[in-house]
């Protein structure tokens, strides 16, 4: 089985901080796109943006459950040691294709927010500027954000994840290489094009 | 009942024990002692993972042989290669000697290949064994040096 | 009320200079390495480790040679620098049956199976101070060396007794529930039996010392027997994912205790032996049998025998003999209270002149 493996970061160390560099300004200033580079070349269906945000924050202490098929599985739990889990107590869940609600994962408790999951998406693509107009803390006013290949209903259920607030789950949109941040304070309005 | 054996097994023997033994000859030997057991140079190799240094949390047995228990932790280094010529190597060793545990890695993926492994088990791995194996019968040859010889005075009463 | 100041970077460089200096010592004398802290100050780099509750020789020696030889601070050290690496995972349980020994004895019986290995020991050594040591002189002699009478580990004195039926046996695990890790979720009480070893393991060696003879003196009364002392090596072993199947990652030094207490039996179990347990890293008798007495006298309760000891009471015990979070309590109380202290002089001031 493990024939198959395909590298990680070529620097584990550098490739990871790197990441998680990205990761933090893109959920601390929601509706910033950040591009990683590197040189992560994970199997389908991953893209490299989405690998590397499971390699970077996945690890022996936080589970995790994908939709990406038996290559990409055996290649993750080598690089993370992220056990296997339930849906609905996830610590991390990639979505490659059609993302899970919202509301089946775990918000965390009024006591452990921070347990809430986290969930990583693939998407067609993330733009600045357009789409959706953004709120809240990490916003000075407003931010808009435009993202192809969620489910149309995605607005209304962002609405009842952020109501929820300190509990719910935060979104790591990935396109490519590139990657955006939705933390669960963010208030998210469909904008209405003239 | 046993199993028919899989296809897959019929085409690779299975080399478990083997892997077994010769991981745990490696993990006992530091990066400079197998280094100079090579008397050739080793295949190309590119690293899946690691070296890397973590930790593993030793269990031990309450009261020595019940339900487990952590005991406390340990630095590990591990490895993972991939040949150029094919085959994948792993490596788990206590401490910290990242070369080793790459060394140890890379000896793994060849000595699965049937061409290398006769050489390399007798240049690399049997004389390892053979110096692990003489100086855990050193200590035991230490130790039986040190039991108690009891003989009794006179019988009192 | 907490009230940030800032101040003091130069003085506390300083400081550092001239600690750097210290640690150093007379430097007309040569250097103390690492390696020989690890080789010459082996008992003192086992405490580390063992109360670091991280078992890396080479780093236990480095931080007793940063600490100047502070094991607590050491421990602290250790601990600290433990934060820095990810887990790979957990071991399979040793197998301390198993263990190559260096030293076995046993206060139960005189002529067991294997017999009584002394190893290197400073029992029965006079306890007069070696003045040949003070002067730089050659290796000692190698240690004679006598083909063992039996190959292989001896049986443990526990297996004796439980041949005969007589020992208590330990309530069986399902190893493939990971048991509770005291570095991943804090310690509450009641703590399991296996929460409270991993906690005696990396407890405070002298507090553990003082516990367990208290329990010898009268404040938990249970009569105890060394069944077993045993220091050697075991193999650790781990099953990686990529491979699937259990592998030997190396040699692990150890010391492990079975002391062996009779229990008067109750309604449902007949009168027996019981264990307490006592296992550490590296080689330190004082530390493992300090631990299985005071694992003993927790078992009180669960053995339906009266409390009230303080080596009985597993919240004090449990909450207090870690040092390196005792040592940070009672340690900060020498940061700035200089805010505390003003409004307790206030009301010292205010209370005096009520009163006249």
């Amino acid at each position: 089985m493990s024939d198959g493996l395909l590298p990680g970061f070529s620097d584990a160390v550098f490739g990871a901080q790197g990441c998680f560099r990205a990761i933090l300004a893109a959920l601390s200033e929601p509706g910033t796109v950040h591009a990683l580079g590197g040189d992560l070349a994970p199997p389908a269906p991953l893209c490299p943006a989405a690998a590397a945000v499971v390699l970077t924050l996945a690890d022996p202490d936080a589970s995790l459950v994908h939709d990406a098929g038996p290559v990409a599985d055996a290649f993750l739990r080598f690089h993370t040691g992220a056990p296997e889990a339930e849906l609905a107590t996830a610590s991390f869940v990639l979505a490659t294709g059609a993302m899970p609600p919202l509301a089946a994962l775990t918000p965390g408790t009024d006591e452990i927010p921070s347990a809430g999951a986290t969930l990583v998406v693939q998407v067609e693509s993330i733009e600045e500027g357009e789409g959706w107009t953004l709120s809240g803390p990490g916003i000075d006013g407003l931010r808009r954000l435009k993202v192809t290949g969620l489910p149309d209903d995605f607005p209304a259920q962002w609405a009842a994840n952020h109501a929820r607030f300190p509990r719910g789950v935060d979104v790591i949109l990935c396109a490519g290489d590139r990657l955006a941040g939705l933390p669960r304070s963010v208030t998210l309005a469909v904008t209405l094009e003239a | 009942m046993p199993e028919a054996p899989s296809p897959a097994s019929l085409s690779t023997p299975d080399l478990t024990a083997d892997r077994q033994s010769w991981l745990a000859i490696l993990a006992r030997a530091d990066a400079a002692t197998i280094a100079a057991r090579l008397d050739g140079p080793l295949p190309e190799f590119a690293r899946l993972r690691g070296p890397e240094t973590g930790l593993v949390m030793i269990r031990g047995r309450q009261g020595g042989d019940g339900a487990a228990f952590n005991l406390g932790e340990t630095t590990v280094t591990r490895c993972s290669v991939r040949l150029a010529e094919g085959g994948v190597g792993h490596a788990w060793r206590l401490g910290r000697d990242a070369r080793a545990a790459e060394l140890s890695a890379v000896l793994d993926a060849a000595l699965q290949d049937p061409a290398r492994r006769p050489a390399l088990m007798r240049a690399v791995i049997a004389p390892l064994a053979a110096a692990q194996a003489e100086a855990v019968a050193q200590q035991a040859r230490r130790a039986a040096a040190t039991r108690v010889k009891f003989f009794t005075m006179a019988a009192m009463r | 009320m907490y009230v940030s100041v800032k101040g003091g970077e130069q003085a506390i460089s300083n400081a550092h200079a001239w600690l750097a200096e210290a640690r150093r010592g007379d430097a007309a004398l040569p250097e103390l390495s690492v390696e020989q802290v690890e080789q010459q100050l082996t008992l003192a780099v086992d405490r580390v480790m063992a109360e670091g509750a991280c078992a890396d020789r080479g780093l236990a020696a480095l931080a007793v040679k940063q600490s100047r030889g502070d094991l607590i601070e050491a421990a602290f050290l250790l601990r600290a620098y433990r934060t820095t690496l990810p887990r790979f995972g957990g071991s399979l349980p040793l197998d301390t049956g198993a263990m190559r020994l260096q030293r076995r004895i046993s206060a139960t019986y005189k002529d067991l199976p294997g017999g009584q290995l002394l190893g290197p020991t400073f029992d029965y050594t006079h306890r007069l101070l070696e003045f040949s040591l003070a002067a730089a002189g050659e290796a000692p002699p190698p240690a004679p060396e006598m083909e063992p009478e039996e190959p292989g580990p001896p049986p443990r004195v526990t297996a004796l007794l439980a041949q005969e039926g007589l020992m208590a046996a330990e309530p069986e695990g399902d190893d493939d529930t990971p048991p509770p890790d005291l570095t991943r979720d804090p310690l509450s009480c009641p703590a399991s039996r296996a929460l409270r070893l991993q906690v005696l393991a990396r407890g405070d060696e002298g507090f553990l010392l003082g516990l367990g003879y208290s329990t010898q003196r009268g404040y938990g009364n249970n009569h105890p027997f060394v069944g077993e002392v045993r220091m050697g090596e075991a193999s650790v072993e781990v099953v990686p994912p990529e491979l699937g199947f259990a592998i030997d990652i190396g040699d692990i030094t150890l010391t492990e205790c079975q002391m062996v207490n009779q229990f008067k039996g109750s309604l449902t179990e007949p009168p027996q032996f019981t264990r307490g347990y006592g296992l550490v890293f590296g080689h330190n008798e004082r530390k493992a049998m300090a631990m299985a007495l005071v694992d003993r006298a927790l078992r009180g309760a669960e053995l339906g025998e009266d409390g009230g000891a303080p080596a009985q009471d597993e919240e004090f015990v449990l909450y207090h003999c870690d040092n390196v979070e005792a040592t940070g309590f009672v340690e900060h109380l020498k940061l700035p209270h200089h805010v505390d202290f003003q409004s307790e002089l206030e009301n010292v001031r205010a209370m005096r002149a009520a009163q006249q």
